[in-house]
């Protein structure tokens, strides 16, 4: 039986806000992930996971679960402190990506990764024109050719929907869900083989947030890039993913396939969860 | 084709106080390449968790459920990692669900056109595909630009089912698929489940209907007590197991 081979795999990753005590240490079910002796936050705790080619892994678990900052590691906006990322695509999965270089994580960033936030500000320069945010990324790619960079940013708003005269407008003055677009097309500008989305439909109206996941979803059939994303919505999760990682208190206590999470949660958390879907 | 051996289901309801509702027990059947399997009894009974247990929507307490691929390769569904059951869901196995859960804001003939798509078939011919089945199922071709979201209750299970045979599957599971379909659009149905059965697909159906027993069953069992119980089995299969052993 041939095994697929994971486009990025997780392993044992942690990280730890304060030093831990020898109580916490060995005690891994905390209740929200916190030291009730020493206060450390364990914000993600020994997660390990795979995720295959042209998925969508979906993630769910309460504010404060840990979801968000596992993201966050991955893109290295967080620094973890212990465990492991490894990329098939990069240096055949034997570097640790958590431990690159800034130069190496800069690389990975421009051509193997791509983040959509939550919040646009962190994903969008609000004061540059919508091309120029596209742009960017495409010149940290190492383009250097304005022609071929107007061309290429006018094709990746097009395909999110943002009108070519506006292509020269900030995206401070656009609407939410527009802003969403603008970072999605900015994320896979190079074609990343991975694309991770901090509940980018959290916040926005119901008949937006329809438009950007049937954007998200219609970027995913089209080009096979594997998705990880997170949510607290499990209608968002039961509409996009494959699979799903439920977290609580910074730990994976449950995953498997969405329908087998929705309709047969196994764990108390996850039960108490679906049981909550209205 | 599918062998499936002391499957077990048992549900633990945490949040109910560790309660335990018993699903199943110890079932043990097979299907054979071009047969289907009846499975009959009441409500509540388990007959769809068995289906579930299967699909593995729902996770096997015990057992195996033994599948020979395409590829000759015997997997055991009840404990394949889920991408395996994702690659098997896309190729080989399909589910006909009694309650339909559409893709909202996908017109009909697009979801059967994404399905094909999703397995390779170029855009073109999967439409083309994808038109000749709505027609099949006898769904008429203003809708087919329509968000199923919109279809009566028939409507849905027939675009269902189209959606669930236009791919081929090699084993078919089927949740009482003709429940809520007309006389007109259950002979439809029938014969598009006799021609892949004809193809040599085994299926496992839960049906309350007895004339749709009648014209697909090969073997019938009902639950009864958790267990699976052999009801009946048409002469000619009786006969054809007698002349194997002989």
């Amino acid at each position: 039986m041939d095994k697929r081979t994971p486009v990025m795999e997780g392993k044992n990753i942690t990280v730890r806000f304060g030093d831990g005590c020898s109580y916490c240490r060995s005690h891994p079910e905390l209740e929200k992930g916190r030291c009730p002796v020493c206060h450390t936050i364990w914000g993600v705790r020994d997660v390990s996971f795979q995720l295959y080619p042209g998925e969508i892994l979906g993630i769910v678990g309460e504010s404060g679960s840990g979801k968000s900052t596992l993201l966050k590691t991955l893109y290295f906006d967080q620094a973890a402190t212990s465990g492991g990322a490894y990329l098939s695509l990069y240096q055949d999965g034997q570097k640790n990506i958590l431990e690159a270089s800034s130069q190496q994580k800069r690389y990975l960033r421009n051509h193997l990764m791509g983040m959509v936030y939550q919040n646009p500000m962190l994903g969008l320069r609000m004061k540059l024109s919508s091309g120029s945010n596209v742009a960017e990324k495409l010149i940290a790619a190492g383009n250097r050719n304005a022609g071929s960079m107007i061309d290429r940013s006018t094709e990746l708003l097009e395909h999110v929907e943002i009108p070519t005269e506006r292509m020269r407008d900030q995206p401070r003055v656009f609407s939410g869900g527009m802003q969403q677009r603008v970072q999605i097309s900015k994320a896979i500008a190079n074609n990343p083989p991975i694309l991770l989305l901090d509940e980018v439909t959290t916040g926005l109206d119901l008949s937006v947030q329809a438009k950007v996941l049937d954007l998200i979803r219609s970027i995913q059939e089209e080009l096979g890039i594997a998705m990880m994303i997170v949510s607290h919505d499990l209608a968002v999760i039961r509409m996009m993913s494959d699979r799903t990682m439920v977290m609580l208190g910074g730990r994976v206590v449950e995953e498997g396939l969405t329908d087998q999470i929705l309709e047969d949660p196994l764990h108390e958390y996850t039960q108490t969860l679906v049981s909550s879907l209205l | 084709m599918l062998q499936i051996e002391n499957l077990e289901k048992e549900f633990i309801m945490h949040i109910r106080g560790d309660a335990e509702i018993e699903g199943f027990d110890c079932i043990s059947f097979s299907a054979k390449a071009g047969t289907l399997i009846a499975v009959t009894g009441p409500s509540g009974s388990g007959k769809s968790s068995l289906l579930k247990c299967i699909y593995r929507t729902y996770t096997p307490t015990g057992g195996h459920t033994y599948y020979t691929c395409e590829d000759g390769n015997v997997v055991d569904l009840a404990v394949a990692e889920p991408w395996e059951i994702i690659r098997l869901r896309a190729t080989e196995i399909g589910y006909v669900s009694q309650f339909f859960s559409v893709i909202p804001r996908v017109s009909a003939i697009d979801i059967l056109t994404n399905t094909q798509t999703a397995r390779g078939i170029p855009s073109k011919s999967a439409r083309e595909r994808a038109a000749e089945y709505l027609e099949k199922v006898g769904i008429s071709p203003q809708l087919w630009d329509m968000y199923p979201a919109t279809f009566s209750g028939g409507e849905k299970q027939r675009l269902n089912i189209a959606n669930a045979l236009i791919t081929r599957p090699r084993l078919l599971l089927l949740d009482e698929p003709t429940a809520s379909l007309d006389a007109r659009s259950k002979e439809w149905v029938m014969n598009m489940i006799l021609d892949l059965k004809q193809e040599g697909a085994a299926m496992v159906g839960v049906f309350h209907d007895e004339i749709a027993i009648e014209t697909l069953a090969d073997w019938r069992y009902e639950m009864r007590e958790r267990q699976m119980v052999p009801i009946d089995y048409k002469m000619d299969y009786a006969q054809e197991e007698l002349a194997a052993f002989a």
